[in-house]
């Protein structure tokens, strides 16, 4: 199968001259699916269940089913708080870069899918939380915003229904923890972005306390289409427990990176090879990280792996945000691990001691060993710290993020850790040695 | 019209006030507003918050300075202390390590003058080092002042950074 054999709904549009545009978006079926709900009355409940026959899962990494999330909040009619939508435009994992060119590309199927979501969780206003380095992405939507407002799509009585809902921007300011959904919450309100235990969970206690639904760019983007086409034609895409298609980011040493969209179950060797170019300059694969940075190395061996949420499991990994990161004979993971490493260090926010502390550790073994000063202890030693940092011994999952590469690293590159340590240097010939030094020092220093 | 509760030493110019004012009415809670208003009060009053920026922005939101210090010290895009005339942020997170940054970074010093994390002499230039942009899949990748330049070599650093003022 070549990229060009399977059939595709998500960026079809992006590929239109003035995409951005409420113009082009609306001669392109935009706004179709919500003019249909509101002009025929359909509930929102026949919205929620439709989206949950469709199977379509969250796109932001943890896959969780959107219809189902959606049915998490409260029955309006008995509790009468304000709710809220957020939609999660933070993308700040290493390696993603999909929802960037939905928002810049066609903001539009964005707001219709928030829209559409507000719709069927009774909800009248919706934020979306975009990080601040995006600035251009900021803008188009911004910009849609207000043609969408101008044409009557957002606002009172939208299309003359009795359907009133109004779309906010927020910038953030370059915190990655602020992509974790109680996290965002709380910079959204003007705080230190601090993740909240849970439970209680945001469809009870969100913003301000209210209930509240937080949403992936790219998960909301999926929703008009499957109302429009129907739960059985989104299922004609994908697995059975990972239906629909998905836009893949694919980085590092490849010919061709870019973000392409694929059906979930596409095997990782299809889309390095027929989208990507396969590995650049003719070199072979060495390592690959199949769902951004916190989804971990895994093996050149096991590029055959399809990319959906199943059989990454199955290979303690994950599908995370689809972010593929291609890692060529020539790099070194030991490298590839720090900067990881040194890149949570600075984003734990610092609440749990497990991950501000174990962070750092791991920085400080890791650029060791890369430095050539590394101990044959320091390999179970890296395994035994991301073990007391996860899973579940935090209040949010940076901690695991950090902690699923590190084990990885040990698991399949061994030998690569054990050569740095026998050699007293860095093996890899082309590797520029170790990362540069983290921007906070560490408090302590840690020995095996 | 924007009440003044508080005895503030220093005022945000009445432009921004207007602004910020409109700002709180996207939010059920004024506060929500202040991330965002950090962000103009730095783009507006010279690239970075001073103390004295960060008591005007508490006057207006009615928060202890403390507070607002808390906020905008958690955010790395915020620059508490004074910086150069142009800001040059070099991603060097893990797709752009691949794809060289290293050597962008590297050039990058070279053409502003700066070392990682400090001020050229001229006050022209403050260099850092930034995690992730999301521009992966155009590694490597630099921003000037906020604009992104991607899928550069080391020879385009030059170019980019020669041409501000
Ligand atoms: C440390 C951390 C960072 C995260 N960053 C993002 C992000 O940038 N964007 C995103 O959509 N989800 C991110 N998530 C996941 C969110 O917490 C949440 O699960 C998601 O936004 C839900 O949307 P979905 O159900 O549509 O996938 C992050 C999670 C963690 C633990
Ligand atoms: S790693 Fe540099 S932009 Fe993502």
């Amino acid at each position: 199968m070549t990229r060009e054999s399977h059939p595709t709904y998500l960026l079809d549009r992006t590929r239109l001259h003035d995409s951005h545009t409420l113009d082009v978006h609306r001669k392109n079926d935009g706004y179709r699916a919500l003019e249909t709900i509101l002009k025929e009355g359909h509930s929102p409940e026949q919205v929620i269940d439709l989206i949950k026959n469709s199977g379509l899962r969250g796109r932001g990494g943890a896959g969780f089913p959107t219809g189902l999330k959606w049915s998490f909040m409260p029955d309006a009619n008995k509790d009468r708080r304000a709710r809220y939508l957020v939609v999660n435009a933070d993308e700040s994992e290493p390696g993603t870069c999909k929802d960037r060119v939905l928002m810049e590309e066609d903001p539009h199927g964005l707001i219709e899918g928030i829209l559409i979501g507000c719709y069927a969780m009774r909800i009248r206003a919706a934020y979306i939380y975009v990080r601040g380095e995006y600035r251009f992405a900021y803008d188009r939507v911004a910009a849609a915003i207000e043609e969408a407002r101008r044409a009557n799509l957002l606002g009172k009585n939208i299309l003359g229904s009795t359907f009133s809902c109004e779309i906010w921007m927020h910038k953030g300011a370059g915190a990655y923890i602020c992509g974790e959904e109680t996290g965002l919450m709380e910079s959204l309100e003007g705080k230190r972005g601090h993740p909240r235990p849970k439970p209680p969970f945001p469809a009870g206690f969100g913003l301000w306390g209210q209930p509240t639904t937080v949403n992936n760019v790219e998960t909301l983007f999926n929703v008009p289409f499957i109302l429009d086409r129907g739960a059985e034609w989104y299922q004609s895409m994908g697995t059975e427990n990972s239906p629909g298609n998905i836009l893949i980011a694919i980085s590092g040493h490849v010919e061709r990176p870019g973000v392409f969209e694929v059906p979930l179950g596409i095997s990782a060797r299809e889309v390095l090879e027929d989208c990507a170019g396969g590995v650049w300059k003719g070199r072979r694969l060495k390592a690959w990280i199949p769902g951004g940075s916190s989804t971990g190395f895994l093996p050149a061996s096991e590029i055959g792996l399809a990319m959906d949420h199943e059989s990454l499991k199955n290979a303690r990994s994950m599908l995370g945000t689809g972010a593929m990161i291609i890692l060529d004979e020539t790099a070194c993971t030991v490298r590839s691990m720090e900067i990881l490493s040194r890149f949570y260090e600075h984003e734990s926010c610092g609440q749990c001691s497990q991950c501000r502390e174990g962070t750092q550790w791991l920085t400080q073994i890791l650029h060791r060993i890369e430095n050539g000063q590394g101990r044959m202890e320091d390999l179970d030693l890296l395994s035994s710290l991301a073990s007391g940092m996860a899973p579940g011994k935090t209040i949010c999952a940076l901690a695991d993020a950090a902690a699923i590469p590190t084990h990885s690293l040990v698991r399949h590159f061994r030998d690569e850790l054990e050569e740095h340590v026998r050699r007293g240097c860095c093996p890899v010939p082309s590797s520029p040695g170790p990362a540069a030094a983290p921007p906070r020092s560490p408090s302590v220093e840690v020995k095996a | 019209m924007h009440e003044v509760t508080h005895e503030t030493r220093n005022n945000l110019p009445p432009t921004l006030v207007a602004e910020f004012t409109e700002l709180c009415t996207h939010y059920p809670e004024r506060r929500a507003a202040l991330i965002p208003a950090l962000h103009r009060c730095q783009e507006e009053l010279g690239g970075w918050l001073s103390p004295e920026t960060l008591e005007a922005v508490a006057g207006f939101f009615e928060l202890e300075p403390v507070e607002v210090f808390g906020v905008a010290s958690f955010y790395p895009m915020f620059h508490l202390r004074p910086r150069g005339k142009h800001l040059v942020s070099v991603c060097h997170n893990i797709s752009c390590d691949l794809r060289g940054a290293q050597d962008i970074l590297d050039e990058a010093c070279k053409a502003s003058g700066c070392t990682p994390g400090g001020t050229s002499d001229d006050g022209r230039f403050t260099l850092v080092r930034v995690e992730c942009q999301g521009a992966c899949t155009s590694a490597p990748m630099l921003a000037l002042d906020g604009v992104y330049h991607e899928g550069i070599t080391p020879e385009d650093v030059h170019r980019i950074l020669g041409g501000v003022q």
